[in-house]
């Protein structure tokens, strides 16, 4: 029993998951080609013949490093207001009674089930110039025109905010359910208004689960494809969907798997704070 | 300090209205008799009929609930091998084959699918159903992993040796002992694999084939076409599967809660 289930889960491992992301570093030092499969092989007769020629075009080229500002830019402003928002409901939820806490958690949780791309599809009926919001403001007489907030960085931050906002809350309303109410309660007996003993006591406190908070949610949206693409269209392109176009509408593997390699180091970084702030025993 | 405030109705309030409102108006519309999607033109089961009637989209469906079945199946399996090898003694690598077999649920899933690809391609294996099944379950393995292991550490370890004391062999031990309380999170983590799997637009996309043709893929490629009264009949019955999924999951969560003592 023991060997088997060692070793089976490590074979898995090495074959599906090691492997795979070996090969992608190994392509991206080759160069397209028409022909199956469509990359030069990197030895021939003995020789090695790969490049770094893919990355010096993705440093070089504006069209990538706009991709690479537009990621971080959608990304970072969808974490901050997944941040705002999810901060309010993770307070309200810990704040209502205990027999409240698990019922109120699982109404959060349970979008994380519905389809991603239903979601997301789902906000194309609503912000489209002929969508609901635009319908039920025009029709109210508010507006003439509909307001542009289909296929732009407005729609992109706001499907990554909805999307990712169950992975704000959970880890934030943990690290304020650990911390014993007594210490607020002690700041506002000492003079503090509620405002500022949350500021300067209940928030500084809880750190370990709104960093985890914020990493849960930009990490999965700086290689976003789904949300820029169908709300943001062609006008923001960002990594995931860069490397996506470059896989299959240009048919340029190796350039697409050089771009997964800079995303996945980009993404190290951010990954390991994660994996640290868990070793020590933050709520993620 | 910790009283529900005002303040904090409305933050659940608002913040629970922007999570579900707008899955909910799709399902609304879905119910719509007219082919604007921004007009309500009275209810209608019209979309529903017409989804019976579009072969296509019903393969697709098959498809991808094989698909999901087979790779959720796979992800318990492996899920639950892996998880009693990392709750288990120490032995090498422990913490690296942790890492990499976790490491599916952070990667973005662009990486993922181009890296899957390129293994099927240096293997030669023809892309079809049989490939996204397993790039599925790379990713279901991770999240089955999780799942399982949180139940196995709540476990009492005597539990098995109590059972290898009264003389059961090994296997037995584990077959009587360890698997019944396993068993609801092992559910639960095959339903979370299914789903997910159900789901799952990007990866498929790289590894499938010609004709392989996933429920999410049709999708996608009718909704850049735009938006349809049939989309959101189809996102309606899949909501609905969902809700009939986490309902089955939750029950299994309560049945299981009581054993852990």
């Amino acid at each position: 029993m023991r060997p088997l289930s060692i070793l089976l889960p490590a074979g898995w491992a090495a074959l599906f998951v090691a492997m795979p992301l070996l090969l992608v570093a190994a392509i991206s030092l080759s160069q397209s080609r028409l022909g199956q499969p469509p990359f030069t092989p990197l030895f021939e007769a003995g020789r090695f013949m790969g490049s770094l020629e893919n990355y010096s075009l993705l440093l070089s080229d504006p069209l990538y490093m706009d991709a690479l500002l537009n990621s971080l830019l959608y990304a970072g402003t969808g974490t901050l207001l997944a941040l705002a928002i999810g901060l309010c409901i993770a307070r309200a939820v810990a704040h209502a009674g205990p027999r409240w806490q698990l019922p109120l958690l699982a109404l959060i949780i349970v979008p994380f089930w519905i389809s991603f791309l239903i979601r997301i599809y789902a906000w194309i009926l609503l912000l489209k110039p002929e969508g609901l919001i635009n319908g039920a403001l025009i029709g109210l007489g508010l507006i003439d025109t509909p307001l542009p907030l289909f296929n732009n960085g407005f729609a992109v931050v706001l499907g990554i905010t909805y999307a990712y906002l169950p992975f704000m809350i959970l880890p934030i309303h943990a690290a304020l359910q650990d911390q014993p109410p007594a210490l607020a309660e002690a700041a506002i007996d000492l003079g503090a208004s509620p405002a500022k003993a949350f500021w300067l006591v209940t928030l500084p406190l809880a750190w370990p689960g709104i960093a985890a908070g914020c990493l849960l949610v930009f990490i999965p949206a700086m290689g976003e494809f789904i949300i820029p693409d169908l709300l943001g269209g062609s006008a923001t392109p960002m990594l995931g969907q860069t490397l996506w176009n470059e896989f299959f509408l240009n048919r340029d593997w190796p350039l697409a798997c050089a771009l997964a390699v800079l995303l996945g180091l980009l993404l190290l970084l951010p990954a390991l704070l994660l994996q640290r702030g868990r070793a020590r025993g933050a709520p993620a | 300090m910790k009283r529900f405030t005002g303040f904090d109705l409305a933050a659940l309030c608002c913040g629970l209205a922007f999570l579900y409102l707008p899955v909910l108006l799709v399902v609304l519309f879905s119910f719509n008799a007219s082919k604007l999607v921004t007009v309500w033109g009275g209810f209608s089961l019209e979309w529903y009929g017409a989804l019976w009637q579009d072969d296509d989209l019903l393969d697709a469906a098959r498809l991808s609930l094989l698909i999901g079945a087979g790779a959720a199946t796979l992800s318990t399996l492996l899920g639950t091998l892996a998880a009693l090898a990392l709750a288990g003694r120490r032995f090498p690598g422990r913490r690296i084959l942790g890492g990499i077999m976790l490491a599916p649920m952070v990667l973005p899933e662009v990486i993922l699918g181009v890296s899957i690809l390129l293994l099927f391609v240096m293997l030669e294996a023809e892309r079809g159903g049989l490939t996204v099944m397993l790039a599925h379950a790379t990713f279901g393995t991770a999240f089955a992993l999780v799942v399982i292991r949180a139940k196995l550490v709540t476990l009492n370890p005597d539990l098995e040796a109590a059972a290898r004391d009264l003389g059961a062999t090994p296997w037995g031990a584990f077959r009587h002992a360890v698997l019944p309380a396993l068993a609801p999170s092992m559910a639960a983590a095959w339903l979370l694999a299914f789903t997910l799997s159900l789901d799952d637009l990007v990866i498929a996309s790289f590894v499938n084939g010609p004709g392989a043709t996933t429920l999410p893929i049709k999708i996608y490629s009718s909704v850049r076409l735009g938006v349809t009264p049939e989309i959101n009949a189809i996102a309606t019955l899949l909501i609905a599967l969902v809700a009939l999924i986490v309902g089955i999951a939750a029950w299994l969560q309560s049945r299981s809660a009581p054993a852990r003592r």
